[in-house]
């Protein structure tokens, strides 16, 4: 059930174009990342509304394809 | 209403904080879950946990009952509140633990 890094940044930057994204495999097994997003859709959000755009732009891969993925997202500075 | 929904509205109403994990407190099956345990035991509250893998139509009901695709999930007094992420993003800013205290949360005694 791996997804390789390139692969969840793609699909981010497609939903949000302007993202800008960190991703670190956690574990170095293609399977627990931790991803920090920034972007300015997220912003006058809530944390939930937040990463549910994240989620979203992921396509129900969370919790399914993608187990372990740590999010936190901010607005741009 | 489905009767997942209704159960799950049950839930979140019946009780003030509300953990839906994997596993229990005591033997959480996922590090997210064991995590989101950890946060709420240092906030110093009471909470029910309601294990989603002793119940397929819990586990399966409150991804769309919240319309949140993981699992562990927070909610206190009957509103989502979010995940493990959010939840470690509120514990160390505060955040957290202002909520449990402005919805006038019991401490655990």
């Amino acid at each position: 059930m791996a997804m390789p890094a390139a692969e969840i940044e793609a699909l981010i930057k497609a939903a949000l174009p302007d993202a800008e994204i960190e991703i670190r495999d956690l574990a170095g097994d293609g399977d627990h990342y931790a991803a920090h997003v920034v972007s300015s859709a997220f912003a006058g959000k809530g944390r939930v509304q937040q990463h549910k755009l994240v989620y979203e732009a992921l396509g129900g891969r969370m919790g399914g394809e993608l187990h372990a993925l740590q999010l936190t997202t901010a607005v741009p500075n | 209403m489905s009767d997942a929904n209704e159960r799950l509205s049950r839930i979140v109403n019946d009780h003030d904080v509300v953990l839906f994990m994997k596993g229990t407190p005591l033997f959480p099956q996922c590090g997210f879950s064991s995590r989101a345990v950890a946060i709420l035991e240092h906030c110093g509250i009471d909470f029910e946990s309601v294990d989603v893998l002793q119940d397929m139509e819990i586990r399966q009901g409150i991804k769309a009952f919240s319309d949140w695709p993981t699992i562990p999930q927070l909610y206190v007094k009957g509103e989502f509140v979010g995940g493990s992420d959010i939840m470690m993003e509120m514990y160390e800013s505060g955040e957290l633990q202002q909520l449990l205290t402005e919805k006038d949360v019991a401490k655990a005694s």
